[in-house]
């Protein structure tokens, strides 16, 4: 923490940070005051006479809000944050490993117990704490300094976005299934009748434009879009960062080259994103949301999208600071900051570490064909484990499991080695973070810089 | 005397306009949407779940209206700027200070992120209700499209304020084309293509030089980015939705339980 004045810093988010506790307030008694009138609110148990509903949970929580709103309006907004303590020690233990190997859990969980997690109150408990953390967080100067940056509150909207869209489909998800388990159809065959498009439609449309277009102006009135200083070839900001949705590809150069990272990759995923209509077979789940019809389908979708697209754009905005080191929430972002970096190629380990010889190198005055038969052979581990995964996997998978064989007879040949391959090249991004973060310290499987060809 | 939005309706001039008395009745309200040329998009009559906001969350449309904001206030935004290093950052400065309506700039910025952002989650609503199976497999293929052009309208259009943030968000993201495989001069395998010993693909000859116009991000990158900007991906974007409205419509309206 230097070169800035935290009591000033204070001051000038308290306002801030009081408006939105004070609007929490107002969401939780919203929330009451919608079970109360509808009659949806459950009761748990009868106090002094008086019956304890979670329309009273949700007033009380936003009673809390109200008091906590008015400590910040009141300009000590710094009671309002988690101990420093707490806060070093979790930047202490965030890293890229803890961060994607989390999120990865953190959905497995979410995925496992999801006709838990989509009850309406749990998820509005949800809710409210990751909103509570937000708000207790951002009393931190290097928080809020990274999380208000104009350009980065998108996507901190989108976070939310994505959370809400997420639950309401594993929501309706999970009462189809329900539904489907019982017989019955999936809720969205209810509503077969027709109706007409004048008014209904038309009516829809028009409201939810008015109401975007008063955010729009709501929005572009509050925050200012960021202009920094003119262009100048030769003061390179640092960090230099790519715009924030291509932020998951920047990602990707961490452990591959440009070449993969920037062209071959993004080509992929969008050849892959193509061709999925083309690769799924199940005619199930069609215009309705489910999760048991399609489970296959579900998580390799959200394995691409939340874990590979999304959290990684999110580490890349919030997490990556000069010189792409990683830095906690709470962590000054110093340029400074020094991490050691002694990472090994597979042919260094292989020939150096396990046979204790130098790596094989061309003789003095070789010709380029010779050369090349040179590096092949000192890359050749790196080469064989590289075939092996993508040529002989798909084929071990159908031999060894009765899942992919099953898949396998009713795709066929093409479509399943389309499939296969796009998957395994999914999974080598982590198979590549966990050999690079463990304490191989893996930097490529195939290094040929002669031939700018790192792999 | 009859009240005055009748005496309108009835003019020769409202009735020269729109084709269709005022939808009040059933029949009438059927032949307006026949009859309109910007409703005529849409079916007459629609599965009420078709139109369940929590069946569609309104993604593409939402979507589409955005595309609609960023071109009206990306041309008046053309209305003020020059795409040239003598003027670009000037210019964009004089928008938020002396131009009228200062938040011009704001409102193309944020609807430009807030568009990414509903694309993905219309793209995350079609695959969570299974809409790409067949018939619809082809109009996800021209999805998949749309959502490259977004993406490549967002980034062309973060040059042109030509600042700090501008030039080297674009020099990070286009020097990866640098290492095309073959094409790139850093790429794997550009060594092979060479004539008489001299290479093809050098940093005036590779993918990155087309995209560029120069050999770093200049003068040419600007004009460039600015023609693609404005004119060429909003033109590509255009056609493509109107095919993918259009297959809409054809593959049977927006899907829902067989
Ligand atoms: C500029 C981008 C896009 C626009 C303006 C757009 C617009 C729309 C609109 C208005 C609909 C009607 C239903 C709804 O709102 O959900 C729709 C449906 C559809 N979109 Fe898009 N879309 C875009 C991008 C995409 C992308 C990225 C995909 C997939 C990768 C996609 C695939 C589809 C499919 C398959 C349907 C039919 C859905 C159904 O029948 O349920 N679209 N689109």
């Amino acid at each position: 923490m230097h070169g800035h004045n935290t009591a000033e810093f204070l001051d000038g988010v308290s306002g801030f940070i009081g408006c939105f506790y004070l609007s929490l307030a107002a969401m939780n008694a919203t929330a009451a005051l919608y079970l109360w009138q509808t009659g949806k609110a459950r009761s748990y148990f009868k106090v002094a006479g008086l019956t304890i509903t979670t329309a009273h949970l949700w007033l009380a929580v936003a009673l809390i809000f109200t008091v906590m709103g008015g400590i910040a309006l009141g300009g000590m907004a710094g009671l309002l944050s988690l101990p420093i303590g707490l806060r070093a020690a979790l930047d202490n233990i965030m890293g890229p490993m803890t961060y994607t190997l989390g999120s990865l859990v953190i959905l497995t969980v979410l995925y496992l117990g999801r006709s838990f997690f989509v009850k309406p109150i749990v998820a509005w408990a949800g809710l409210n704490l990751s909103l509570l953390f937000m708000g207790l967080s951002l009393t931190d100067y290097d928080f809020a300094q990274i999380v208000t940056k104009p350009d980065n509150v998108p996507i901190v909207a989108m976070v939310y976005l994505l959370a809400y869209f997420t639950w309401l489909s594993a929501y309706r998800a999970v009462e189809n299934d329900k539904r489907i388990a019982n017989g019955q159809g999936p809720l969205e065959s209810e509503d077969d009748e027709k109706i007409l498009v004048w008014p209904d439609l038309v009516y829809t449309e028009l409201i939810c434009m008015i109401v975007l277009t008063v955010v729009l102006l709501v929005w572009a009135v509050a925050l200012q879009a960021p202009l920094e200083e003119p262009a100048s070839a030769v003061k390179t900001p640092n960090p230099s960062k790519a715009p924030w949705y291509f932020l998951g590809l920047q990602e990707m150069l961490v452990y591959y080259d440009p070449w993969m990272a920037g062209v071959v990759l993004p080509s992929m995923v969008v050849f892959g994103l193509m061709a999925i209509p083309y690769i799924d077979f199940n005619k199930a789940g069609n215009g309705y949301y489910t999760i048991n019809e399609r489970k296959f389908a579900y998580l390799t979708f959200q394995f691409g999208f939340l874990v590979l697209w999304v959290t990684l754009i999110v580490m890349g905005t919030f997490l990556r600071g000069p010189n792409w080191n990683f830095f906690g929430f709470y962590e000054t972002w110093d340029a400074h900051k020094v991490e050691a970096l002694n990472n090994v190629d597979l042919s260094e380990y292989f020939w150096v570490r396990i046979f204790g010889v130098g790596r094989p190198q061309a003789p003095e005055g070789a010709g380029t064909l010779q050369s090349i038969g040179w590096i092949l052979v000192r890359e050749s581990p790196g080469i064989v484990c590289l075939i092996g995964y993508f040529a002989f996997l798909p084929p071990a998978m159908v031999l060894y499991s009765k899942f992919f064989r099953k898949m396998f007879i009713q795709m066929g040949f093409l479509r399943f080695m389309v499939l296969s391959n796009l998957i395994l090249m999914m999974a080598l991004l982590p198979i590549k973070m966990l050999a690079r973060w463990s304490s191989l310290n893996m930097k490529y499987f195939i290094s040929i810089p002669e031939y700018f060809l790192n792999f | 005397m009859p009240p005055i939005d009748q005496i309108i309706r009835e003019s020769q001039i409202w009735k020269s306009i729109f084709r269709h008395p005022a939808p009040v009745d059933r029949r009438n309200r059927v032949v307006v949407m026949l009859t309109n040329f910007f409703l005529h998009l849409h079916p007459v009559s629609i599965k009420k779940q078709g139109i369940a906001l929590s069946f569609t969350w309104c993604m593409g449309g939402i979507t589409f209206f955005l595309f609609l904001v960023e071109t009206v206030t990306g041309v008046l935004l053309m209305f003020y700027y020059r795409p040239t290093l003598e003027w670009a950052y000037a210019d964009i400065t004089a928008l938020r200070d002396v131009a009228s309506l200062g938040i011009l700039r704001e409102v193309h910025r944020w609807a430009a992120h807030a568009m990414v952002i509903t694309v993905w989650l219309h793209m995350y609503r079609v695959f969570l209700t299974g809409s790409y199976k067949p018939p619809r497999e082809f109009n996800w293929v021209i999805g998949v499209i749309l959502l490259l052009l977004t993406l490549l309208l967002s980034f062309t259009g973060y040059l042109l304020p030509w600042d700090q943030l501008a030039i080297w968000a674009i020099t990070v993201g286009s020097n990866m084309a640098r290492a095309t495989p073959i094409l790139g001069h850093e790429g794997p395998g550009a060594a092979l293509l060479t004539l008489d010993g001299i290479d093809m693909i050098t940093n005036a000859s590779d993918a990155r030089f087309g995209l560029l116009g120069a050999r770093f991000v200049g003068e040419e990158t600007l004009n460039r980015f600015y023609v693609l900007h404005c004119i060429a991906i909003p033109l590509g974007a255009a056609l493509l939705m109107a095919i993918h409205f259009w297959r809409i419509r054809k593959d049977g309206g927006i899907s829902g339980p067989l």
